[in-house]
């Protein structure tokens, strides 16, 4: 254990704790943009600069772990004009468009913007401009709001194991590229989407459904798989404008294209949403009771016709574990065969 | 009749090949070959292709040995070679008209050469000419008799300090490094030479592979490493060709390999080039690159001798650090250290470019004035010129004003004043030279290298280029000069790394000598040394003119008129400044404002 005091404040940790993790302990807040609390340390945007004394000059406290006796400011007037003048430089480089940007209101840039009182800018100069966009059916990346965080790149990498996304190109023209810069083709779980901090890589599907007013959040979990993955679903008016998932879940906040971006078929209107018995070669709705006795009873009669070992049983990934349980005793000690399988494995 | 020994050396660095080395080298084997000359000076005559021995303005540079009696020809072209055999080779007497001149051997004289010693004396393709000069033996005595700990002590009592730019001393750098107990160690030679003008290390690999070799060798040696890596730019074609041969022959000879020297330790080397991007020289970046990723560099600690190459520690030397080491365990820890100042021992290498007369490498001992340097081994300023500044360590480094020639060039002296020794590049600049523009140069070429992951490096160094922009086309306000000292002290505190964190500090320097030449920029509109192209204003001084419309005749935009005889006229709107009818005015009509 290591004994270090922030702004004056003691606290003890553990040797592989960085100065942000042990101020956030103390529920001291320190800007970041580029960190992430799951995801290895970048220290690019460079915001989370401290004060150690002893040190020629500031840290940034995301990547510097702590040291017996370190002792750490967090504020100074002169650490807050270093981080003003960042946040200049980062918008100098960035389009002025929160009135229609999607992100408004859940942007972590603007929010610094506006804790700082960026109006005015020093800095201006070129800015990255980038016509082309991307045409896959999910993610909307607008590299212009980009302020290169590395934050998707990691997530790729070191949660999806993917690698569809990394730098290219140098300097000011540095940017995230996909590979030979083609449109995006990749798993779509949306986990940069869910990360970055910036307007920059946005769902398409939730493209102007409205901004954060008015919408209700309602957690429940994902219905695809067993795995059931704790799901937020943003609602206005009854309607599920997009999915995300809280990173104090015990998924850690993550989900794959399914849970993230297959939740339209909540609205479809070819949703079945009572069963259907063919009669006359034509579908017609009917009760729960009547569909299962009708399915029971045809079991039965094909078993006592044609012998068990002619029925099947296939179950479903979005099943539980104990629901597939269950299925594979009907199928084995109720109907008497062992033909039963399931869709996962295949 | 009692032979001579004859030895001809042909330097064949990049600069000498590039002049025609190989085809003098030819000559002179086709020559001694044919007509029964070789029978006459029979085995005793010798053709060597030798490495830079730094004055590559004056290629093809060949030396011809008689004996001990040696005599140096220079911009020596194939034709000329049957004239050099018959009358030298043969007849011992010199072509004298075509040997080399007084300024060749002042450029020399005051140069200590420890690691060029043995370039352009030594083939750098032949192991043997290597082993002759008593190669390998520092290491074979090393890995016989030696603890590593000796060796350690060794190299803190030489003094070395790092020649890649930060001069952290070598011996501690091991020490950190031995102290780290682990199976995997590595040690990698960073030869990625990423500042423009800079050819030190190419010069050294090119000129002698094997010093860089056994350099490596001591120091795995000493740290317990098994496994080198050489990381050198894919744009050295010849470098790497050399080392990779020179690593084969050290493999076929057991230097490298398994159980060296008869010891029970191994190590082999690995060559691994780079795209030529200058952040990959930044240690982490390297190791980034090494290990298949993008070249990025990470925070610091953990430092590369506890986390290193695949996490494991590793040491990272410069090609020069390395090539010292074979002499100063060759020749003692004192030895090496009665060169130099208290705190930089030793000698340095220095690429002299610039308005200089002569250009090329040179090896001073730490602690020479500047003065020294150029004068009496760089032979003074071009065209008799006036010397306005020195500009010292590239992009990373700073400007020392004409009137500080008395300043001693080591680490101390040279960061005193706001520049750094850096890895060696030393540009001469004279009357004619524009300070802002200089720095608007390395600002560009920092920011166009910034590996992009920082803010204030990849936006910040953008910024100050615009601004320097702004001001050398006229458009500079005068408080861009507060804004680039605001600017550029920001930068140089957050960012990440040594590229950002350096970067300002050519613009610093050059606002803290040469602060008028910015105002005259940004309040008269005018570049003193008339670099500036915006800023230059071409008329004909009507008197003078003589009609004879040579000037009209060579603008590119069509911006002269005038009629035979009569003045002609310049339209500032349409002269693109190109300075064609300055340069071709034969009557100095033309000016230059
Ligand atoms: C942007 C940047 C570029 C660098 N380029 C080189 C280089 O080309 N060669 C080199 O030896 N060191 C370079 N360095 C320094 C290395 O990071 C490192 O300090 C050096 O290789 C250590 O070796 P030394 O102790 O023998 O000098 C560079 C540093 C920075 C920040
Ligand atoms: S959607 Fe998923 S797989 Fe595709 S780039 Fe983003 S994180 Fe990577
Ligand atoms: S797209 Fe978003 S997450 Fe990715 S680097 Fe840019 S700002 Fe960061
Ligand atoms: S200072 Fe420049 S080169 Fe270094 S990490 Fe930052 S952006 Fe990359
Ligand atoms: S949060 Fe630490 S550098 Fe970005």
């Amino acid at each position: 254990m290591v004994k270090i005091t922030i702004d004056g404040r003691p606290i003890e940790v553990t040797e592989s704790t960085t100065i942000l993790q042990a101020a956030k302990l103390l529920n001291i807040s320190i800007p970041t943009l580029c960190h992430h609390p799951k995801l290895t340390p970048f220290g690019g945007c460079r915001l989370c600069i401290v004060e150690v004394k002893g040190m020629p000059k500031p840290v940034t406290a995301c990547t510097t772990t702590v040291s017996n006796g370190m002792e750490v400011t967090t504020y100074s007037p002169y650490l807050e004009e270093l981080r003003k003048t960042v946040l200049e430089l980062i918008l100098s480089d960035h389009p002025n468009d929160c009135m229609v940007c999607e992100q408004a209101g859940s942007c972590k840039l603007q929010d610094l913007a506006y804790d700082y009182g960026i109006r005015e800018n020093r800095y201006e100069g070129e800015r990255r401009i980038y016509p082309n966009r991307d045409g896959n059916p999910f993610i909307e990346r607008d590299l212009e709001k980009c302020i290169l965080c590395g934050r998707c790149v990691k997530v790729c990498d070191e949660v999806q194991g993917v690698e569809a996304i990394d730098f290219g190109y140098r300097g000011f023209r540095s940017k995230i590229c996909t590979n030979y810069e083609e449109d995006l083709e990749c798993e779509f779980c949306g986990q940069c989407v869910s990360v970055c901090p910036t307007g920059a890589l946005t769902g398409k599907q939730w493209k102007k459904k409205g901004r954060k007013g008015g919408q209700v959040e309602v957690e429940t979990t994902c219905p695809y798989c067993g795995t059931g993955c704790n799901i937020t679903a943003h609602v206005k008016e009854n309607e599920i404008l997009k999915i995300t998932s809280k990173e104090q879940t015990w998924n850690e906040g993550w989900l794959c294209v399914k849970g993230r971006f297959g939740y339209r078929f909540v609205q479809s209107p070819e949703r079945l949403k009572r069963p259907l018995i063919k009669r006359n070669g034509k579908f017609e709705e009917a009760s729960w009771d009547e569909a299962l006795d009708h399915v029971a009873r045809r079991l039965s009669e094909i078993k006592e016709k044609h012998g068990a070992d002619s029925i099947g049983g296939l179950s479903s990934a979005r099943c539980t574990n104990e629901e597939n349980y269950a299925f594979q005793k009907l199928i084995r000690a109720g109907i008497g065969t062992n033909n039963v399988d399931h869709c996962a494995r295949l | 009749m009692q032979k001579n020994n004859i030895e001809i050396r042909v330097c064949m660095g990049t600069g000498g090949i590039a002049s025609g080395g190989a085809e003098v080298l030819d000559a002179f084997r086709r020559e001694i070959e044919s007509s029964g000359i070789r029978a006459s000076v029979r085995e005793n005559c010798s053709t060597h292709r030798v490495g830079c021995r730094g004055l590559c303005a004056k290629d093809v540079l060949v030396d011809v040995a008689i004996d001990d009696e040696k005599v140096t020809y220079q911009y020596i072209k194939p034709d000329m070679v049957s004239r050099i055999v018959k009358e030298h080779v043969l007849e011992n007497t010199p072509v004298t008209e075509w040997t080399v001149g007084e300024e060749y051997h002042n450029f020399h004289k005051k140069q200590v050469k420890v690691v060029l010693s043995d370039c352009g004396r030594l083939d750098p393709e032949s192991i043997d000419d290597y082993i002759a000069a008593d190669g390998y033996e520092a290491a074979r005595n090393v890995f016989t008799s030696w603890t590593p700990e000796q060796v350690i002590a060794e190299m803190k009592a030489s003094g070395l300090r790092g020649r890649g730019g930060a001069g952290f001393p070598t011996g501690t750098k091991w020490e950190l490094a031995r102290a780290n107990v682990n199976d995997d160690k590595y040690i990698v030679c960073n030869a990625d030479e990423g500042d423009p003008g800079a050819f030190m290390d190419r010069a050294v690999i090119e000129g002698n592979p094997h010093s860089v070799i056994e350099g490596m060798l001591i120091g795995a040696f000493a740290i317990g490493s098994k496994k080198g890596y050489v990381y050198i730019r894919a744009e050295y074609p010849l470098a790497v060709d050399r080392l990779r041969l020179a690593i084969r022959e050290a493999t076929e000879r057991g230097f490298l390999g398994k159980k060296i020297f008869g010891s029970e330790l191994d190590f082999e080397i690995a060559v691994k080039l780079g795209a030529g991007a200058f952040v990959c020289g930044e240690e982490t970046a390297l190791i980034a690159s090494i290990e298949g990723q993008r070249g990025m560099p990470r925070s610091k600690p953990p430092f590369p001798v506890n986390k290193g190459l695949w996490q494991k520690p590793t040491v990272i030397n410069n090609v020069e650090t390395l090539a010292n080491i074979p002499y100063i365990m060759r020749k003692g820890a004192t030895w090496f250290a009665s060169y130099g100042t208290e705190k930089s021992k030793g000698t340095k290498v220095f690429a002299l470019t610039g308005k200089i007369m002569n250009t090329g490498l040179i090896e001073v001992p730490m602690g020479i004035t500047l003065q020294e340097i150029i004068y009496d081994i760089g032979g003074g300023i071009e065209g008799g010129k006036k010397l306005k500044a020195v500009q010292t360590g590239g992009p990373s480094g700073g400007c020392i004003p004409a009137d500080m020639l008395d300043l001693n060039v080591d680490y101390e002296s040279l960061a005193k004043v706001g520049s750094i020794v850096g890895s060696g590049g030393m540009i001469v600049l004279n009357e004619d030279d524009c300070m802002v523009n200089m720095a608007k140069y390395f600002i560009q070429f920092t920011q166009e290298e910034s590996c992009g992951k920082c803010v204030p490096c990849r936006v910040g160094t953008k910024r100050l280029l615009e601004i320097m922009e702004r001001v050398t086309t006229g458009q500079g306000k005068e408080s861009d000069l507060e804004l680039l000292e605001a600017l550029s002290a920001s930068i140089k505190v957050t960012s990440l790394c040594g590229l950002g964190q350096t970067a300002p500090n050519p613009v610093l320097s050059t606002l803290k000598y040469f602060r008028e030449e910015f105002e005259a920029h940004i309040r008269d509109k005018k570049c003193p040394a008339k670099v500036c192209k915006e800023l230059i204003i071409y008329s004909v001084i009507e008197d003078a003119c003589k009609g004879c419309g040579a000037c009209l005749r060579a603008c590119p935009a069509g911006a002269i008129t005038g009629e035979k005889k009569k003045p002609h006229r310049i339209d500032p709107e349409i002269c693109i400044r190109c300075g064609a009818c300055f340069d071709v005015c034969k009557f100095k009509s033309v000016g230059r404002d």
